[in-house]
C-alpha cells in the first residue's frame, strides 16, 4: 500500500509539473501591453455597466442542493455493489428500498418541479 | 526501493508521453476529421523546410503560438485564482491517469511489474473524485475573469457538470456489482473469463445499458458537442472568455486529455482493457482445441498495444460524435440529465442485482 502512495505522490508531482511549467512559460514568454482598452473585460465591445460579479438565478443553488443531497446517496451504492455476492437476498432487497426511497426522492422533485427550466 | 522509484517514474513517462502526445495530435486529428465530414481540405499550412506531412505540425506551431502570445490576466479580477484555474484543469485531466491499467502484470527479472502507475484499491472512486474535482477549475475561472459572459457560463458549466455527475456515479455501480471490485486490474482481469465458453466478458457484454449512460454521462463531462454548452465555440459564451496564451490553451489540452481519459475509462471497463479475446499468459488458444504458446514479453506487448488501439478508436469515436451531432438546448440536456439518465441508471442498477441474484 505505501508503494502506492508513492505512485500516486510521484504522478501527481509529475502532473503539477507539466501543468505548472506550461502556464509559467506563457507568463514569462508573452510580451506585456496593457492597454485601458485592453483591461476591459470581453463584452462584444461594450463599455461593461456595473459589476461583474451579477446575480444569477436562485434554480442554480436548488439544483447545487440536489445533486448534493444524491450524489451523496450514490457513494452508498459503491460498498454495497462490492459485497453484493455476499450479502445475497438480504442486501438485495435492502438495496430495492433504498433505490425506491432514492426514486420517490427523485419524483418529488420533479413533481415538485425542481428539474424544470424557464 | 529506488528501482521501485525509477520503474514507477519511467510508467508515469509512459502514460503521459502517450496522453499529451496523443491530445496534441487530437487537435489536429479533430480539424481533420470535420475537414473531411464537411468536405474541406482542413489544417495542412504548417510547414517545416517545405514539408507538410498532412498538416502534423500544427500542433507544434499552436503550441509555440500559445506559450508566446500575451499572458492577460484581467486588472480587475483575482490573478490568483485566475492562474489556478488552469492549472487544475490540466492537472485534475492528468491525475485521472494514475489508475487506469494498461496491461497485465510484467514478469520481468525476476519482478512483476503491474502495469498500471498506482494499483489503488479505491480505483473507480479515484476516477470519479479527480474527474470531479475539474469542476472547480470551470467555478474558478468564471468566477476570477470579472466578466459577466463568464460567470453564466461557469454557472452554466458548473450546473451541467454536477447534473451529469450524478448519472455518471450512477451508471458505475453496475459494473462494479458485474465483476464485485472497484480495482481497475481486478475489473480488466475479470473481463478474460468467457461466457459460454466463446464470447468474451466484457463490461459491453455485462452492462450494455450501463455502457450507454456511462458514455453519454462521460462526454456531459468532457464539455463536447452535444453537450458543449459551457464553451459554445459558436457564441462563445464560455467559462474561459477571458484566458489567452497557454491559460487558455491548459484548457484546450484539458479538454483533449479529457477525452482521452474518457477512451481509456472506457475501454478499462467496458471494453476489455488490455484483453484481446483467445489471447492469454500461455498463448493463443481456442477454447477446447488448442493453444499456441506465445512468449510473455509479446503477450504483454500485444495487450498495452490492443489498449492503446482501444483507446485511440473511442477517442476518434468521440470526434465523430462531436461532428455529427448538433448541440442540445440548455433546458434539454438537464431534463435529458435528471428525467432520463438518472431513472434509467437506477432501472439499470436494479435490473443487474436481480439478474446477478437469479443467476
Amino acid at each position: 500500500m505505501e508503494g502506492h502512495g508513492l505512485a500516486v505522490a510521484l504522478t501527481f508531482f509529475t502532473a503539477a509539473f507539466i501543468a505548472g511549467l506550461l502556464i509559467f512559460l506563457t507568463s514569462v514568454l508573452g510580451p506585456k501591453r496593457l492597454t485601458p482598452v485592453k483591461a476591459l473585460p470581453f463584452e462584444c465591445g461594450m463599455e461593461p455597466s456595473g459589476p461583474a460579479r451579477v446575480a444569477f438565478p436562485v434554480k442554480f443553488y436548488l439544483l447545487a442542493v440536489l445533486f448534493l443531497v444524491f450524489d451523496v446517496e450514490v457513494v452508498f451504492f459503491y460498498p454495497w455493489a462490492v459485497l453484493f455476492d455476499k450479502l445475497a437476498l438480504f442486501g438485495l432487497l435492502e438495496m430495492m428500498v433504498f433505490t425506491a426511497i432514492l426514486a420517490v426522492g427523485l419524483l418529488y422533485a420533479w413533481k415538485e418541479g425542481a428539474l424544470e427550466w424557464r | 526501493m529506488y528501482l521501485d522509484v525509477i520503474i514507477t517514474l519511467l510508467k508515469i513517462a509512459i502514460v503521459f508521453g502517450f496522453v499529451l502526445n496523443v491530445a496534441a495530435i487530437l487537435s489536429w486529428a479533430e480539424r481533420k476529421q470535420s475537414a473531411v465530414m464537411q468536405d474541406r481540405i482542413g489544417a495542412n499550412r504548417a510547414d517545416v523546410l517545405g514539408f507538410r506531412i498532412f498538416g502534423l505540425f500544427h500542433p507544434i506551431a499552436d503550441t509555440i503560438k500559445m506559450l508566446t502570445k500575451e499572458d492577460w490576466v484581467p486588472p480587475a479580477g483575482d490573478a490568483f485564482v485566475h492562474t489556478l484555474a488552469p492549472f487544475l484543469a490540466l492537472f485534475t485531466a492528468l491525475v485521472v491517469f494514475a489508475v487506469i491499467p494498461f496491461g497485465d502484470t510484467l514478469h520481468i527479472a525476476g519482478r512483476d511489474i503491474p502495469l498500471q502507475i498506482a494499483d489503488l484499491n479505491v480505483g473507480i472512486l479515484f476516477i470519479v473524485a479527480f474527474g470531479g474535482l475539474g469542476f472547480y477549475s470551470v467555478v474558478l475561472a468564471g468566477w476570477s475573469s470579472e466578466n459577466k459572459y463568464s460567470l453564466l457560463g461557469s454557472i452554466r458549466a458548473a450546473a451541467q457538470l454536477i447534473s451529469y455527475e450524478l448519472a455518471l456515479g450512477l451508471s458505475i455501480v453496475g459494473i462494479v456489482m458485474a465483476y464485485g471490485s472497484i480495482e481497475l486490474d481486478d475489473i480488466a482481469r475479470g473481463q478474460g473469463q468467457y461466457v459460454l465458453g466463446v464470447i468474451p466478458y466484457w463490461g459491453i457484454v455485462a452492462q450494455p445499458l450501463g455502457f450507454i449512460l456511462f458514455f453519454t454521462a462521460a462526454m456531459a463531462e468532457t464539455k463536447r458537442v452535444p453537450f458543449d454548452l459551457p464553451e459554445s465555440e459558436s457564441e462563445i459564451i464560455g467559462y474561459f472568455t477571458e484566458y489567452s496564451g497557454m491559460k487558455f490553451g491548459a484548457f484546450w489540452m484539458g479538454e483533449f486529455i479529457e477525452v482521452i481519459s474518457v477512451a481509456g475509462v472506457v475501454t478499462a471497463l467496458y471494453f476489455g482493457g488490455w484483453q484481446i479475446p483467445f489471447l492469454s499468459n500461455q498463448g493463443v488458444f481456442i477454447p477446447g482445441l488448442f493453444t499456441i504458446p506465445l512468449p510473455h514479453l509479446l503477450v504483454v506487448l500485444l495487450q498495452v498495444s490492443a489498449f492503446g488501439l482501444k483507446v485511440l478508436f473511442f477517442c476518434w469515436f468521440m470526434l465523430l460524435v462531436r461532428w455529427t451531432l448538433p448541440r442540445f438546448r440548455y433546458d434539454q440536456l438537464m431534463a435529458f440529465g435528471w428525467k432520463f439518465m438518472v431513472p434509467l441508471a437506477l432501472v439499470n442498477i436494479a435490473v443487474t442485482g436481480l439478474i446477478k441474484y437469479v443467476f
